[in-house]
């Protein structure tokens, strides 16, 4: 059990850096709690496996520190940083049973065999594998298969993290909820840090208290799925969570005034910095209203998901989504909208202005 | 669903039916032929029944043929697999290395059988071969045109030159298939770099490995070319294997019968063994 600190980490593949298109990763620093449950989201090729292969010591950081508890394990090997890691594919030892799998991470730290076989048979209950402990690894499942990659990773009780590196990946949807709720109570009941990656936001949102939000190498936000929601910190955020995304569309800051589209727009804070390339309002679908007088719209089409309407319409500036209660009547051409004010952010050069 | 009977399909079989009768069937038929019949040429021929089978499995040559190469098999077997693990282990995954050792690997794979046997004749050659030539200078009392224990091991070295490469393209072709997950895994779990071995890597090659000894104990088994063109079969018969002995007595001796029938006992031998083989090796695959 460790707390981890990762201070101003950046991470290349390549042997000389021109750009930041170069680096995997760039001046990543987080601080994560001991006995917290976090997740690293982020679309594919945004750098959080290479994130996680430094943390778990199988990839060595271009510039940077990793502490446990504030002890330097940078240069430390995976064994020596006592961790423990789940793959996006099931690996097993194709030529050992079920228990022996679960056994081997315990029987190579030299555990004596009752220790061993209390162990993991504790932890084949958790994982209701008890039933298959005798079976060859390699005839399940792919779910059978995964949930013994869990169990390899969950059974040593003494790992300072346990990292998950989209597990759930291969797993059909409706066990991917069984799994996923199966690993929030195992994380309840034992109590150990860990931290999941995964380009799922529901995945994400639901799994972590603490949400690390990445892009392009960077991270953009880490914040508890409500913040991440309510106030993105950057466009991609905004983005990339909720469905569908939050509307991002082109302002204009003049004397601390806002206007898109010709009218004036009222954001949670008053701006008074104006000094961007670009700036952009951030409203999501889900705090836009109809009303009589405001910006001018055209509605374009209705989907009904049966519990919400998604309206996507259209000004001048650009395409506007809107999400409304199936109940609510949706006028047909043209109508007026108007945005929820506490819910209506500026962005300079995408990143949030307070 | 309802399958339409056409029996007209069989004819579109007609083309591979009769390239097999020839290229095997037909053959395979005269040496059948053979083995149950007395012939003293003219097209004269005489039942025998299953007389030169007797006398072959009777025999104390067939017996000893068969157990020269027995043990030639094994020997090399027992050399050439653990060590093209070995070199395909060591062998680099990246860089300019891989082209290089994939095409120095594969240079003995190209020469022709009868050139390998003359190239190492001459090299070993105990008066102006290289290698006899030294082994003599440093003390050794190496001769292998005389001496059976030097013929076996200039055989044997032969042969593992020539074909250890096969065993190491395939261990390797199956190594870089392996995904770097299961090393990463393995690593996490604390797995010595002989577990690693044992656990991972050994049964991720289980396939290739398969291949790669029964591709070389078929290609040892029927060995022909190398050692006659390198000792002849001898010095005497001590390295006269199967095949070499079969055709001293279908060629040198004009003993059709007897040869047919040895042949029949050779081809048997082989599938036999293939197929015991391939089955033990497969039968934990079938179940998962």
């Amino acid at each position: 059990m460790a707390k981890i600190t990762l201070k101003d980490l950046s991470h290349s593949y390549l042997e000389k850096q021109n750009n930041n298109s170069d680096w995997a990763l760039r001046d990543v620093n987080i601080d994560w709690k001991d006995g917290g449950a976090y997740a690293l989201l982020g679309p594919s090729g945004c750098g959080k496996t290479t994130l996680l292969n430094i943390v778990s010591g199988l990839l060595k950081p271009t510039k940077g520190r990793v502490l446990f508890d504030d002890k330097d394990m940078t240069s430390f090997s995976p064994v020596e940083r006592d961790i423990a890691q789940i793959f996006q594919f099931p690996v097993i030892y194709d030529t050992m049973s079920v228990y022996d799998n679960l056994a081997f991470p315990l029987k190579n730290r030299g555990l004596s065999d009752s220790e061993v076989a209390s162990k993991v048979r504790e932890i084949a209950g958790m994982l209701e594998l008890t039933s298959t402990l005798n079976n060859r690894a390699s005839g399940l499942t792919a779910d059978g298969k995964q949930k013994i990659s869990l169990g390899r990773g969950l059974v040593r009780s003494d790992v300072n993290v346990i990292m998950f590196d989209e597990p759930l990946t291969v797993i059909d949807p409706h066990l991917k909820w069984v799994l996923r709720s199966k690993l929030k109570e195992l994380h309840q009941k034992i109590n150990r840090t860990m931290i999941y990656v995964t380009h799922d936001q529901t995945e994400a949102l639901t799994f972590a208290d603490q949400v690390v939000v990445m892009h392009e190498g960077q991270i953009v936000q880490t914040g508890t799925p409500v913040e991440l929601f309510e106030k993105p910190k950057h466009t991609f955020v905004g983005h990339f969570i909720g469905s569908p995304g939050m509307n991002i569309l082109p302002c204009e800051i003049k004397n601390g005034e806002i206007s898109f589209s010709g009218q004036k727009i009222q954001s949670h804070k008053a701006v008074k910095k104006s000094n961007f390339s670009k700036t952009q309002i951030g409203i999501r679908p889900e705090f836009i209203n109809f009303s009589k007088d405001g910006i001018p719209v055209k509605i374009k089409r209705v989907s009904n998901t049966g519990r919400h309407k998604i309206v996507d319409t259209v000004c001048d500036e650009g395409n506007i989504k809107i999400l409304s209660n199936a109940s609510t009547e949706i006028p047909s051409g043209s109508a007026h909208i108007t945005f929820n004010q506490k819910y209506t952010y500026v962005y300079g050069d995408s990143w949030i202005i307070e | 669903m309802n399958k339409t009977i056409n029996q007209k399909a069989w004819y579109f079989v007609i083309p591979v039916f009769i390239l097999v009768a020839f290229n095997a069937a037909i053959p395979l038929m005269t040496v059948v032929n053979y083995s149950f019949q007395e012939t003293f040429g003219n097209n004269v021929f005489a039942w025998e029944g299953t007389r030169w089978f007797k006398q072959i499995l009777l025999s104390e040559r067939f017996h000893a043929a068969l157990g020269r190469q027995i043990a030639f098999t094994f020997i090399i077997l027992l050399i050439q697999i653990p060590l093209g693990i070995a070199i395909a282990l060591t062998m680099p995954k990246k860089g300019w290395g891989v082209p290089v050792c994939l095409i120095l690997m594969s240079m003995p794979l190209l020469i022709p059988w009868n050139v390998v046997g003359a190239m190492w004749n001459i090299f070993a050659l105990p008066d102006i071969g290289f290698l006899g030539h030294s082994l003599n200078a440093l003390g050794f009392d190496y001769n292998f045109t005389q001496q059976p224990g030097d013929a076996w091991f200039t055989t044997i070295l032969m042969d593992v030159w020539h074909w250890t490469s096969l065993v190491v393209l395939l261990s390797y072709a199956g190594l870089n298939s392996i995904q770097p997950a299961y090393y990463q895994a393995a690593e996490i779990d604390g797995a010595s770099r002989w577990a690693t071995f044992r656990y991972i890597e050994l049964p991720k090659m289980k396939k290739v490995l398969t291949l790669a000894i029964l591709l070389r104990f078929m290609d040892s088994f029927m060995i022909y070319t190398e050692p006659f063109v390198l000792t002849g079969g001898g010095p005497g018969n001590t390295t006269a294997f199967l095949s070499i002995d079969l055709v001293k007595m279908a060629l040198g001796q004009f003993d059709l019968g007897p040869a047919a029938a040895m042949s029949l006992i050779y081809f048997f031998i082989v599938l036999l063994v293939c197929w015991v083989f391939y089955n033990l090796m497969m039968k934990n695959e079938a179940q998962s």
